[in-house]
């Protein structure tokens, strides 16, 4: 059995968010890259089950759609232990596009499991897992905190209004995961990191698709007006405010 | 034409977000000139179902076979896909919650749709489409324009007004086409019912470190079943395992946008502002006067929690008067 692990390349998540080129794209200097969240989640939770499948499971790969400039991402997966990769040589444009190359991928090579995080910590579509089900006509799973393997039968739990449902699954088919999944995601080790570098990164072209929708621009949020600081021991000062000046009790 | 709402329920009552949904869609209607067409999934009471032609549904389709009554992401995209052959359907439209993420998606493949999801207002354009959504975790927002025949939306709650606009009530009971062989079988489900649902709550109590220990929430419960709130936490506090992964609200948990958002105790990293910023009113109770949380707060006491929250819990039952 073999796993995909979708990576997405995003700003790190305390970066100071700002644009150029009239509020069209990112300011990217000085901008680290990481890989996105939620898909190390993942990626973390894909090599823990392979560990424990007593060889049933036998490599776990990861995937990115993007150009050169994603490559120290990619060789980070590959340094926290993912067997190989495959780079789609293009610039992501929506979902949709991303998900069709991704798709592709995973039909052709067979894999079995899919894992993509439940969203990207830059746009924040969610779209990509459960768009490249659609496109391999497989099923999914969405809104995953638990993934376990047992001598390939796999359950799975994932989160509905108020608790959990027990879900059970046979492959093929996408989990599209999220917190929980996994306790602490891993970081790379000095001897992950000097065996990454000999790691392949497959590249390809990407297959030809259309994006259905245009980022025209971007806002950011106006400021915040100052802090209205009330006495700690005026607790009736802050609910008086929030009921006749803020109006939300 | 039409437009599809895909209308969510728990314990037999309409969800409010799929309220705001309708609400939209009907917006949307009314600079198109489409009919808004409302899915119910499930055992909902017609008198129920009513509410949704009461914001602008001219049309309720509602299946209540059992079999469709777990969810599946593939088969329920199928299904959409045949209702939206059905009514000539343009625009569907779902709530960005965990069966919207899970199904929208699919069906925007299905129809070769454009998908633009987490929307937090109403379209600048009707023609072409024209979006404000969600990115950065609100740091930002993405104006997007659909390029292509068909849409497939799905909206943040609470970020879209509930307006009435009443419409003769007309409920079709439907047997869809669309075959229910699951792949997914439920095993088992596990819900603790009566739980306020942290990304439709309207009010949000949340705890972070500063609490000190998962032994300590005892006078946070008690604000929030005053405020009829739901309780949520910062990430250090799931991740130590003081409460549940659940109600973990942040970047890497649950995003939200309720109308107030009360933290107590919790610092104010980069990270959790990812998740509530889009909340209308934020309260922060912290004893450094320093934390970043003041920067994002509306309102701020700088006080011990365990001395401020007795005193707040009768301030709010005074004002309620319990």
């Amino acid at each position: 059995m073999k796993i995909l692990v979708c990576i997405s390349n995003v700003p790190d998540t305390t970066t100071k968010i700002k644009f150029d080129d009239g509020m069209k794209s990112l300011d990217t200097n000085g901008v680290q890259w990481v890989i996105n969240p939620w898909d190390e989640f993942a990626l973390t939770r894909a090599l823990e089950i392979k560990e424990q499948s007593s060889g049933k499971i036998e490599k776990v790969s990861v995937i990115n759609v993007g150009t050169v400039s994603t490559e120290p991402t990619i060789r980070k997966a590959l340094a926290i232990g993912a067997d190989d990769a495959f780079r789609i040589d293009c610039e992501p444009s929506d979902s949709y596009t991303i998900a069709a190359q991704i798709a592709e991928v995973a039909k052709n090579e067979n894999y079995d499991i899919i894992f993509a995080g439940i969203e990207s910590s830059d746009f924040n579509a969610g779209a990509v897992g459960s768009m490249i089900a659609e496109f391999m006509d497989i099923a999914s799973v969405s809104s995953v905190s638990s993934f376990e393997f047992n001598n390939g039968d796999i359950t799975l739990k994932r989160e509905i209004d108020g608790g959990k449902e027990t879900v059970k699954i046979q492959t093929p088919f996408v989990a599209i995961v999220q917190k929980g999944i996994c306790i602490n995601p891993r970081i790379p080790a000095m001897r992950g990191i000097m065996m990454a570098k000999t790691k392949p990164i497959k590249v390809s072209s990407p297959v030809s698709t259309e994006a259905l929708s245009e980022a025209l621009s971007f806002e950011v949020p106006p400021p915040k007006a100052d802090c209205k600081m009330i006495d700690a021991e005026n607790t009736d000062e802050l609910i008086e405010l929030l009921h006749s000046e803020a109006k939300v009790l | 034409m039409s437009i599809i709402v895909f209308s969510e329920n728990r314990s037999e009552k309409i969800k409010k977000s799929s309220l705001e949904a309708v609400a939209y869609a009907t917006n949307i209607s009314k600079n198109t000139q489409q009919a808004v067409v409302s899915v119910s999934i499930g055992n909902v009471p017609n008198e129920e179902l009513e509410i949704l032609a009461k914001y602008g549904a001219s049309k309720i389709i509602s299946i209540n076979a059992p079999e469709w009554q777990t969810h599946d992401s593939q088969a329920y995209a199928k299904l959409l896909n045949e209702i939206t052959e059905k009514e000539n359907a343009s625009t569907i439209i779902f709530t960005n919650s965990n069966i919207g993420k899970a199904v929208a998606p699919r069906l925007s493949v299905r129809l070769k749709a454009a998908l633009v999801s987490g929307i937090v207002s109403i379209p600048s354009s009707y023609s072409p489409l024209t979006l404000k959504r969600k990115s950065y975790n609100g740091g930002a927002f993405q104006n997007v324009q659909v390029k292509s025949p068909k849409a497939v939306l799905t909206l943040n709650p609470n970020s879209c007004e509930v307006v009435e606009n009443p419409q003769a009530v007309n409920i079709e009971n439907y047997t869809p086409n669309t075959p229910t062989n699951f792949q997914t079988k439920i095993e088992s489900t596990d819900v603790t019912s009566g739980k306020i649902i942290l990304t439709e709550a309207s009010i949000v109590v949340s705890g972070g470190r500063g609490l000190k220990s998962g032994d300590n929430w005892k006078p946070l419960e008690e604000l929030a079943d005053a405020l009829g709130a739901g309780l949520a936490c910062s990430r250090p506090v799931s991740d130590e395992g003081w409460r549940s992964h659940e109600e973990h609200v942040g970047q890497t948990g649950k995003i939200i946008a309720p109308d107030l958002y009360l933290a107590v105790g919790i610092s104010g990293a980069i990270q959790h502002i990812g998740g509530v910023s889009a909340s209308k009113v934020i309260v922060a109770i912290d004893r450094d006067k320093d934390a970043p949380i003041f920067k994002y707060a509306d309102y701020g006491i700088v006080g011990d929690a365990f001395e401020v929250l007795p005193r707040l819990i009768e301030s709010v039952k005074k004002f309620k008067n319990i």
